[in-house]
This record gives structure tokens, sequence and C-alpha cells, in this order.
């Protein structure tokens, strides 16, 4: 039976258990649902969830399981010698899987029987041409340990699979009969589904923080690989970005820090004052007609895919600065200070764009969190709203605008798109904001596309970068959090 | 309780400090306060007093025109402070706010140093010529406000740091630092202590030799302790506004009778 056949079944059997164990619970009442301990639905709920949840899980966790243990077991069957010169186990195995999907195809559409299907041999029949007439391409011949783990491979799910629905099946059943007969007029039916519902609450929580250990745990055992093969003193310490995929590079993520600090220098620039001023006006100034048009609008800004505001830096913002810096005679101000349209202030002015919208909300969310006493207060004393805003309202908002900057520029430092087509790929220490410049993000990206090999200092220096980077945000972060919460208890 | 004959001969050669003359107040459609005339005496306390929702601090709120920091609120009529129209387009509210200072309901005092808190009218308003000058307003007006021996040693100390009743007398020093001529108090007591409330009370007694101060409050028996003229409100209308003394022994309207005696409230 396919997953999908066994999912339905397990729904199918849920919403049965629903209806069994509603109406097992009223009978038991003789038909009166006042003598129930809970609403009746609530003994439907707790059958069906018994029945569903359990096997859900551990559907889903055998799913995850299978191929990883049949990887091992079909893998230990390709010995050493079997693995040609220039290739790897990892791409054995890939073949291997190949050919299993292949048999699997020429099966289902009856070109071959299960039992030739397994006793198939290569010294006897064309494979590769019998599984190209099906469709399924192979890049060369198929070798006999090839097809033999293959065969093997297809064994071993196959039962695997078998297990599993009958595994499942069977919890699902057990589950549903389980709670079907406890069900009876006094079964605190109620209660169970309440600690049901926590549980499933529990579980979703759990999955996204286990996630996000299991990001960074992997990231950290690449960067070890990486420290392995690269000192870490020319990592943290060296002045030079120079990878070279014929070895012998020097990879130091310094002149990538300076350029990620100055671009998110150079937005913060721009994003701060626009956005906190554009808070300020919406908050104490704009009447509540401009408030509701102005705020989504702003908003919008925000949603807006980075990729959009690369190619509005690398289509617009870029060629509009050189012909203001650049050119020669022919710029607006005659210099040739600007060769190419990227630079640190493109890529810096656009990120500054982008960043406007997040300023001003979080900026306007703390503003108006300031007690509307404390503004009645200083117009009451007969200051201006200026006035108002300058002394009172900002002095009273600056610790949570501080955590709303810090908040925004971990943003900048982790941008990447913007800075892939905007900033430009010359890693370097300068000071002049028109020059190209390159950031961690980008060379991260830019030594894991193309031809990699994961074995190279060149490829993994990437999580050595990525791991530096989330640790940078992930400081910023904490420290904003920190700053923004103890201002809340400040007005509460 | 009332010592009649000596409040009443004091109040009468008072001149009139502001006088409201066929007052309306509309938040959007509906009409908070109708047809309100009152002469509010300079050198005078006058408390209002009436049922939750009646219109007080709306009223209040008119006299220095904070109402116009509320957008649905317009208000109709005269309001006259020493003869001219305060809603005059000529009159500038930020100057008027000035003239006619403001106590809150709830302590609001600034993010600030007690002395900054103080000095924050004076600066604004230029009052001060030098540090020399500002030190000594900051000084008397914590003294007008009965907390200068307690917060001396301390004036750089946030004055978000103070209790209840010393946060309500520091704003109310900070109000009487700008020297304004009207003092407006919206309930200044209703989140004290009794102790912070005693001294409070007694504080508006001293301010009345220098200002004209309105008082709105819940508690009658402040009223009667501190104001020599009360104004009971209803439903948006002023019902009845005359000598302390009266409105609480002999008043004329039944509906101030009911209210005095808890019938109404
Ligand atoms: N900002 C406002 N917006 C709309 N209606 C208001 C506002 N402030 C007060 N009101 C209404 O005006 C009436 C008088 O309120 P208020 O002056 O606060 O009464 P009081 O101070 O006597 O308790 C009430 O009905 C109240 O609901
Ligand atoms: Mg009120």
């Amino acid at each position: 039976m396919p997953t999908f056949w066994l999912v339905v079944f397990l729904f199918a059997l849920a919403a049965f258990g629903y209806i069994a164990g509603r109406a097992r619970a009223l009978h038991s009442a003789g038909g009166n649902a006042r003598d129930l301990h809970s609403l009746p639905a609530y003994y439907g709920y707790n059958v069906s969830l018994t029945a569903l949840v359990p096997a859900l899980l551990v559907l889903a966790i055998w799913l995850l399981a299978q191929p990883l243990l049949v990887e091992t077991q079909v893998s230990r069957m390709i010995p050493t010698d079997a693995i040609p010169e220039n290739s790897t186990l990892g791409l054995v195995m890939s073949d291997v899987r190949r050919v299993a999907e292949g048999l699997d195809i020429a099966v289902e559409q009856n070109a071959l029987t299960e039992t030739e299907a397994g006793s198939i041999r290569t010294e006897f029949t064309d494979l590769r041409g019998r599984l190209g007439e099906l469709g399924v391409a192979l890049g060369s011949d198929v070798r006999p340990e090839v097809l033999k783990a293959a065969q093997r491979y297809r064994v071993i799910n196959s039962t695997g699979h078998l297990l599993m629905t009958l595994v499942v099946g069977a919890l699902a059943l057990g589950g549903l009969a389980f709670s079907y007969l406890r069900t009876n007029k006094d079964f605190r039916a109620r209660n169970v589904v309440e600690r049901g519902v926590l549980a499933l609450l529990v579980l979703a929580a759990s999955l996204a923080i286990l996630t996000t250990i299991g990001i960074v745990l992997s990231m950290f055992f690449e960067t070890i690989n990486f420290f392995k093969l690269h000192s870490w003193t020319d990592f943290f310490f060296g002045g030079t970005w120079a990878p070279n995929f014929r070895g012998d590079s020097e990879l130091s993520i310094l002149p990538l820090l300076w350029g990620t600090l100055y671009i998110s220098f150079i937005a913060l620039l721009v994003a701060v004052p626009v956005g906190l001023f554009a808070a300020v006006y919406l908050s104490e100034y704009a009447g509540s007609h401009v408030r509701a048009i102005a705020k989504p609008l702003l908003e919008i800004l925000a949603g807006i895919p980075t990729i959009v505001y690369g190619l509005f830096a690398l289509l617009t913002v870029g060629p509009a600065l050189v012909s203001i810096f650049g050119r020669g005679s022919e710029g607006l101000l005659g210099v040739e200070w600007m060769a190419g349209a990227t630079s640190v202030l493109t890529a810096g002015l656009v990120m500054g764009i982008m960043l406007i919208p997040f300023v001003s909300s979080l900026s306007d969310d703390i503003i108006n969190a300031v007690p509307q006493a404390m503004r009645d207060g200083s117009l009451g004393l007969g200051a201006t709203k200026s006035e108002t805003v300058k002394q009172v309202v900002l002095p009273a908002a600056l610790p949570g605008i501080v955590g709303a900057v810090l908040l925004a520029a971990s943003r900048a430092i982790g941008e990447t798109m913007i800075v892939v087509m905007g900033a430009g790929a010359i890693a370097k220490f300068s000071l002049n904001p028109l020059e190209s410049m390159t950031t961690i993000t980008t060379r991260i990206v830019s030594q894991l596309t193309g031809d990699t090999d994961f074995a190279s200092p060149e490829t993994l220096v990437a999580f050595a970068l990525g791991i530096t980077l989330f640790v940078l945000t992930l400081g910023l972060n904490i420290l904003a959090l920190y700053i923004v919460r103890k201002y809340r208890e400040q007005y509460e | 309780m009332y010592d009649l004959a000596k409040t009443e001969s004091a109040v009468e050669q008072k001149d009139t400090k502001i006088s409201a003359r066929n007052v309306q107040v509309y938040y959007g459609d509906s009409h908070a306060i109708k047809d309100v005339d009152v002469d509010i005496e300079d050198k005078t306390v006058t408390a209002f007093i009436g049922p939750s929702g009646c219109g007080k601090s709306t009223f209040l709120r008119c006299l220095n025109r904070m109402n116009d920091t509320i957008d649905i609120c317009r208000v109709k009529g005269d309001i006259l402070l020493d003869g001219e129209d305060i809603y005059d387009p000529k009159v500038d509210p930020v100057q008027l706010r000035a003239k006619v200072g403001m106590v809150f309901q709830k302590p609001n005092p600034f993010p600030k140093s007690i002395y900054d808190n103080i000095a924050y009218g004076p600066r604004i308003h230029g009052l001060a010529k030098n540090k020399a000058d500002l030190d000594e307003i900051v000084e008397k007006s914590l003294r007008r406000g009965a907390i200068w021996e307690e917060v001396k040693d301390r004036l750089d100390a946030p004055g978000t740091g103070l209790s209840g009743g010393q946060q309500q007398r520091l704003c109310i020093a900070r109000a009487v630092a700008t020297e304004p001529e009207v003092l407006l108090m919206d309930e200044p007591c209703s989140a004290l202590d009794p102790i912070a409330t005693a001294q409070v009370e007694e504080l508006i007694d001293e301010l009345r030799q220098n200002y004209s101060v309105v008082i709105v409050t819940h508690s009658m028996q402040q009223a009667a302790r501190v104001s020599q003229k009360t104004a009971f409100f209803h439903l948006g209308n002023l019902v009845e506004y005359g000598e302390t003394g009266q409105i609480f022994t002999n008043p004329v309207d039944p509906r101030t009778e009911s209210y005095i005696t808890g019938r109404i409230g």
C-alpha cells in the first residue's frame, strides 16, 4: 500500500473513531448528554486523536529513518575496490539509487516481472538499454556490484515499507480500540483531550527549537572540518581573502567583515534617520486618515523580496551613482571616482531603503508605548509638539529605539541578495565608499555555487563564515531584545 | 467643618479670572458639555464635582485648550481669560498653556532628573537668564510644591524613582515653575494615600495665595475642605454653582442634593 493510502486510511479511521466514540459515550449515558462528564464531542476527539496521533508520529519518524538505515546497509555491500579511481562512495550510491528507481519503473510498466527484477544479471541482459527504452537514462553501463546493491536496496526498502504499514496500521487500530473501550459516561474525556492538545503544542514548539539546534550543529561540524584543513589564526586574524581552488588559499574573514560592517553602517545611516522621522510623523503628527493609508504603504516596502531591491541596486541606483561620481567629464560632477555600478554606496543605499520600514514600524510601536500622560504633561506646560517629541517622547523611547536599531543592524549584516548584486566581489580594506567591496554573505554564496568539492577548505570556509555571521547576529539580537525588554518593564 | 462667614466675605471682593459663556463640547457626535456658563474667580479654589462621565475633565481641559490635542473634540462658545477669548485664532494655545497650568490625575513625571523635571517649563519658555537663576527657580518651585526638604540632596535622581505622593507634588512643583496664573488639577489625589493627599491639600491651600486653582475631585470631603466655590456637573450640564458652604449645606437643585447625600453618583 503506498504511503498516501496509508495516511488516507489513518484519517478515515480517525473519522470513524470520532463517530464511534461519541456514540458509545452517549449510549453509556442512556442518550442523555447531561449525564456525561464531558461534552459528547470530547469523547469523539479522544478516540480519534488516540488512533491518529501516535500512528502519524511513528509514520513520520519511520519515513525519515528508513532511507538512512537502508543507505548504510547497502553501502556496506560495495567493496572499496569497486569504487572507481576518480569517484566516491557517495557517487556510487547515487548510481545504486538510480538503478533501483529504474527497476521500480520497469516493474510498474510491466517491462519486467518482480522476480525478473530481483534476479536479472548484467552478464546476460543489456540493462542500460532496456531501462533507456523506459525513459530512465543511466550515465554508464551498469556494473554488477551496482546492480546487486540496487536489487538489495529494493528488497530492504520494500520489506521496510511493508513493516511500516503493518506497525502504523496496528498502532492506529490499537489506539482506536483502547480509547473506544475506555469510553463511558464517567470517563474524563475533556481533561484527556486537554492534555493531548498540550502535548501537540509542546511537540510543535520543540520541533522548532530542535531544528535550530540541528542547523547550528551541522554548521558547527563542517566548521570543525574546515579548521582541520586551514589554520584558525589565518581565518580570524589574517588580512587577505584570496581563495584559490588549486589550494594554498588565504581565507581570512577580516576583509569580508570590514565590507559587511561598512555597508551595514551606510545602510543604517540611511534607514535610522528616515525610519525614525517617519515613525515620529506617523505616531505623533499624522491624523488618523493619513495614518490609515501611510502605515500599510510603508509596510508594503517591507514585503518586497530582497532580490527586487538587488535589481534596483544593479539597474537604477548603481548607474545613477556612476553618472554622478564617474564618467569623467561626461558625469554630473565631472569626476572619475567611480568605475562600475557596484560599490559600497550602492549596496548601502539600497539596503538602507529596505530597512526603512523595519526601523519605522519598530520605532512606531515603541513611541506608541510611551504613555499619553507623558505627552499631556509636557503639552500642559506649554511645550510645542516638536519640543515634546524631542525632549520627552524620544528620550523616554530611546532604549527601545536603540534596540530597534540593533535589530536593523543585525538584518543588514545578514542581508544577502542586495550585496550579491550591488556590492561587488573584491575583498579589501578601504574607506572609499565608491569602490566595490564584498561581504561575508556574498562570499558564502560564491564559495558554494558552481563546482564544489566538500572536502576542500575553499568550500568549507563557507560554513566557518556562516557560523561567525550567525554568532554575530545572534549576539546583536540578544542585546537588542534585552534592551527592548528592559524598556518595556519601565512602563508596566 | 465649614467656616461660612469667613470664606464668604473673603470671596466677595475677588475678580473674575475666567469667564465661560454658553460652552458646548462635542466628541464627534456626542454632546459632552451642554450650555455651561461659569465665572472662575482669581485667588480662589474652585471645585468641580459630579458623577463619573459627567464632563468635569472635559470642561477643565477646555480651560487650557488641552482638548485641541484630541482630534474628534470640538468646543463652541466663549471662554475668556482676563477678558480675552482663549479660542480666538490670534491666541497661541502653547502660550496659553504656560499661563494656565495643569496637573493630572496620575502623577506623570518625565523620565528625567528631578531638577530637569522642574526646569523643563522654565527652559522652554526662557524664564531663566542663567544657571543660577534656574537653580533659584527650581528651588523656589520645589519649596512651593512642599517637596524641597525631601529631594534637595538628590536633585539628580530620576523623578520616576519617587513615591506616588512625592511624584504628584513634583508635578505640582513642575506646573508652578512656569509661573502660571491659573492651575487646573484633574483629580490630583485619586492615586494618592491619605497622608500624601493631606500634603497636597495643604499645598493647594497655599497656592490660593497666588493663583486661581480649579480642582476636579470625586471626594466631597475634599471639595469641602479645600475649595471656596463649588460647581456641580451632571450629564454634561452645570447644575449648580456657588459658595462651597452653601452647596454642601443648602443646595438649591434637587439633583445636587441627591448627589451630595449619595443618591446619585
Ligand atoms: N477622548 C474622548 N473621546 C470621546 N469621548 C470622550 C473622550 N473623553 C471623554 N469622553 C466622553 O465625554 C464624557 C465626559 O467625560 P469626562 O469629561 O472624562 O468625565 P468626568 O471627568 O466627569 O468623569 C463621557 O461620556 C466620556 O465618555
Ligand atoms: Mg475625569
